[in-house]
């Protein structure tokens, strides 16, 4: 008598998408916590670091306020993807995502639709933070935007995979806090934001050479500056550094699906 | 053939026209129906949840009627949340099974949910969202977009009096235009059966009986089945069947006439400053047991048939007119109903306000 009914799954995709960025625009406060914190740590940390103490690692024409500018850019990306997952948990038990929890949603559609809202905040505000680079010298290409733009998606999605992860089965907000700082800051901590691998004591070394982050940071480092060699060659940092994030991205985004699929379960 | 041909039509009909289409069709197709058996709205069949170690649901079996207002009345950890969110799909079904408009929920999970329209008890609009965005999302949510969902927003918003509000964010909005827009929400897709869970808790009264108000015009003029938990007797009131609900067990269900009639013909309270002494003396003298709350007696344990029920008063003022302050006689509340099937009083616990 009637047509099968399947759960849908690109227009629920599209709409929560939608949704996360129409919300997050008209939260100013979110707005400035996700770009201001950051710069803010750019500025304070790189000047007051940068005359301390010099990282004997650093190439003599970098100053310090150039070398922390690309692991800023991973903080905002980072800091972006906790605050768009981290309402997962309070949707969940009341709020708008317990209507779409009963609606008929293939779960893949809620993970992708959060996961590119994340994304795109992370990228947008990434980006605008791009156009403070010329203040540390710098300068925009268009093979520089491109690399730039390309690992900025690549991180975002991988950091939003991750924080919906571990937000999902969070009972509480309190939780999470937890987390972002016992597991989350450290990571970035250690992906040579601060100081690099090749300057840092044996066993920081070690965590630091396991960190997926490391590898995405140094892949963001050569979209900036591509040095002596091409970043389009299968062994240049940029390429590694965007497939070691992808397979990282993948697997979260894959983790994410079975957990949201686990709920819906009937 | 037929229904298919009217279910084509409906779909460029306003939004009230159209349930009538659909009921049309449903009512024709019943009617060609050789073996005429109208498909229960909900079917729990022995149904056992536990978490962990706690059992919320013991054995639990019930059917709701097609076009009722159904209530899951109980007191708080009775198990009607946890029944409510096996409904909505929000937990996964352990023991026993449901069926939701002849649907399995274990098979066929995406068409009951499409039948499904869901009202949370806590607010599940975005409120940084205005009305009109609220509804867009949820249309698309159902695989509802284009013309067809612009018209479906617009008949809801006016059927529930909302259309001039669509432009507002829903933070705005005070408590009782929220719950009114939830209700849009959850009928946007025109489902078959509304779920409601504790619908009025949270509400001022004014606002709680506006609600009932579209709750039972939904019901009349659009055939909807609803069916809600509450913890509220008076509440339970307003369903024309409910199922009474305590420690995970299913301990009584009917109209609330109806059960109440079986509780007894009448409950008598006598209030007495030797309440103990007393029922002592009417358990010798009369042979009837009463219970004790406080300084009053209630004495509702053991039938009284309807035609004695003044003989009863009479007996008792003159036995005993030296120890009764004062007697009064009263057809059951539910509350008698529950004090009855569990030995307990009734304990009206809010605990969300």
């Amino acid at each position: 008598m009637s047509r099968p009914v399947i759960s849908h799954f690109w227009l629920p995709m599209i709409t929560l998408w939608k949704r996360e960025v129409v919300r997050f625009l008209r939260q100013k406060n979110r707005v400035i916590g996700a770009l201001a914190t950051p710069i803010l740590f750019w500025a304070l940390i790189g000047s007051g670091m940068g005359t301390a103490f010099r990282p004997p690692s650093l190439p003599v024409d970098q100053d310090y306020l150039e070398y922390f500018y690309p692991g800023t850019m991973l903080m905002i990306v980072l800091f972006t993807a906790i605050f768009s997952t981290i309402s997962i948990i309070e949707d969940r038990r009341e709020g708008f995502l317990q209507g779409v929890l009963v609606a008929p949603v293939s779960p893949f559609s809620i993970v992708l639709g959060k996961i590119l809202g994340g994304t795109t905040l992370a990228v947008g505000q990434s980006l605008l933070f791009y156009l403070l680079a010329p203040l540390v010298g710098l300068h925009f290409s268009f093979e520089g935007v491109f690399l730039v733009t390309v690992t900025l998606v690549v991180l975002s999605v991988a950091l939003t995979g991750l924080g919906y992860v571990i937000a999902w089965p969070m009972q509480s907000v309190q939780g999470f806090h937890a987390i972002m700082n016992l597991f989350l800051l450290p990571l970035w901590l250690l992906s040579g934001a601060l100081f690099a691998l090749e300057t840092a004591k044996g066993w920081i070394q070690w965590i630091m050479f396991m960190n997926p982050l490391t590898y995405g940071l140094r892949a963001l480092r050569q979209a900036f500056d591509p040095g002596p060699s091409s970043p389009f060659t299968w062994d240049s940092p940029w390429v590694v550094g965007n497939l070691v994030m992808l397979v990282a991205g993948m697997i979260l985004v894959a983790m994410a699906a079975s957990m949201t699929q686990r709920t819906f379960r009937t | 053939m037929l229904a298919s041909c009217l279910a084509y039509k409906a779909q460029n009909l306003p939004y009230n026209q159209q349930i009538d289409a659909a009921l049309l069709v449903f009512r024709k197709f019943r009617s060609h129906n050789l073996f005429f058996m109208p498909t229960p709205a909900v079917t729990i069949e022995g149904v056992s949840y536990h978490y962990g170690e706690r059992r919320a649901l013991k054995n639990f079996s019930l059917e709701v009627e097609q076009g009722s207002i159904f209530g899951l009345l109980g007191p708080n950890g009775g198990g009607k949340t946890t029944l409510f969110k096996l409904l909505a799909t929000l937990l996964p079904l352990q023991d026993g099974n449901i069926t939701i408009d002849g649907h399995c929920l274990r098979t066929q999970g995406a068409q009951v949910r499409q039948q499904l329209g869901v009202v949370f008890q806590a607010p599940s609009l975005d409120k940084k969202l205005t009305v009109q965005e609220n509804l867009v999302h949820q249309g698309h949510l159902y695989g509802l977009r284009g013309e067809t969902l612009r018209k479906r927003i617009l008949g809801n918003l006016e059927l529930l009096q909302l259309a001039d509000r669509s432009k507002d964010l829903v933070e705005t909005l005070s408590g009782g235009l929220q719950r009114r827009v939830e209700l849009a929400k959850a009928l946007l897709h025109q489902p078959r059966l509304l779920l409601l869970d504790e619908p009025s808790t949270g509400l001022d009264p004014g606002v709680r009986m506006d609600l009932w108000n579209h709750l039972h015009s939904l019901n009349q003029s659009h055939g909807l089945t609803l069916l809600l938990t509450t913890h509220l007797l008076d509440e339970a009131e307003f369903c024309n069947r409910i199922a009474l609900l305590d420690a995970g067990e299913l301990i009584a269900e009917g109209s609330p006439d109806q059960l109440k009639k079986d509780a007894g013909a009448e409950t008598i309270r006598i209030e007495t400053s030797t309440p103990d002494l007393l029922a002592e003396s009417i358990r010798i003298k009369l042979q009837l047991e009463s219970s004790r709350d406080g300084r009053t007696l209630i004495l509702q344990n053991s039938p009284i048939p309807n035609s004695g029920r003044f003989a009863l008063l009479e007996n008792l003022t003159q036995n005993f007119s030296t120890e009764i302050d004062s007697i009064s006689a009263s057809r059951p509340s539910l509350e008698d109903v529950y004090r009855q099937k569990t030995g307990r009083a009734w304990k009206n616990t809010e605990v969300h306000s």
